[in-house]
């Protein structure tokens, strides 16, 4: 499932909104989040999850083909972590 | 940021009633939640990709007791950041 496929989901189930209009609430749903982890705000979204920024340290890597050395820097990864009812709703054996 | 910022963006932005947005945002994360439970991946360009992952049963440890307990197999979700988001943060 793409985002225009959730755009053409939300619109069916919304019908009273243009498709135009879901589509647009969608980007500035998606954008407002995207701004948020850059700032390195943390997310939290009731019954989802949440989204946190995480620092990585920097360390020695290896370039798997070659097998060289490379320096990897210090930098910050997006990280999610599940909330409790959607993760008991992708294990679905309770 | 929680979900009432999301909504209050989409209401200032876009001119909906605080309602009508709020109903945007729950649907959204609800179908969302639909489609992972159904083990669908769900791919958000220039956010991210969530992709259910099933885990084998196996054996773990307690860390706090270092007694060894079963963990049964199970789905779980993972999500992998898009390289754009990524790019942006460094």
């Amino acid at each position: 499932m793409t985002k225009n496929d959730l755009i053409k989901r939300l619109q069916e189930e919304l019908k009273t909104y243009s498709l135009k209009d879901v589509n647009y609430a969608v980007e500035i749903i998606f954008d407002s989040m995207t701004d948020a982890i850059k700032r390195g705000e943390r997310i939290e979204l009731r019954g989802f999850g949440s989204f946190v920024v995480r620092e990585r340290k920097p360390r020695m890597g290896r370039n798997p083909k070659s097998g060289a050395e490379v320096k990897l820097q210090e930098r910050k990864v997006p990280f999610f972590k599940t909330g409790k009812e959607l993760r008991l709703m992708v294990d679905n054996k309770k | 940021m929680t979900k009432i910022d999301i909504i209050q963006n989409v209401c200032e932005k876009l001119g909906f009633s605080k309602k009508d947005s709020a109903d945007i945002v729950e649907s959204l994360f609800d179908i969302i939640k639909d489609s992972l439970a159904k083990g669908e991946r769900v791919k958000i360009s220039g956010f991210g990709n969530f992709m259910v992952k099933e885990k084998r049963a196996r054996r773990g440890r307690n860390p706090q007791t270092g007694q060894e307990i079963s963990i049964t197999a199970r789905r779980v979700l993972t999500f992998k950041s898009s390289q754009v988001l990524r790019k942006a943060l460094n």
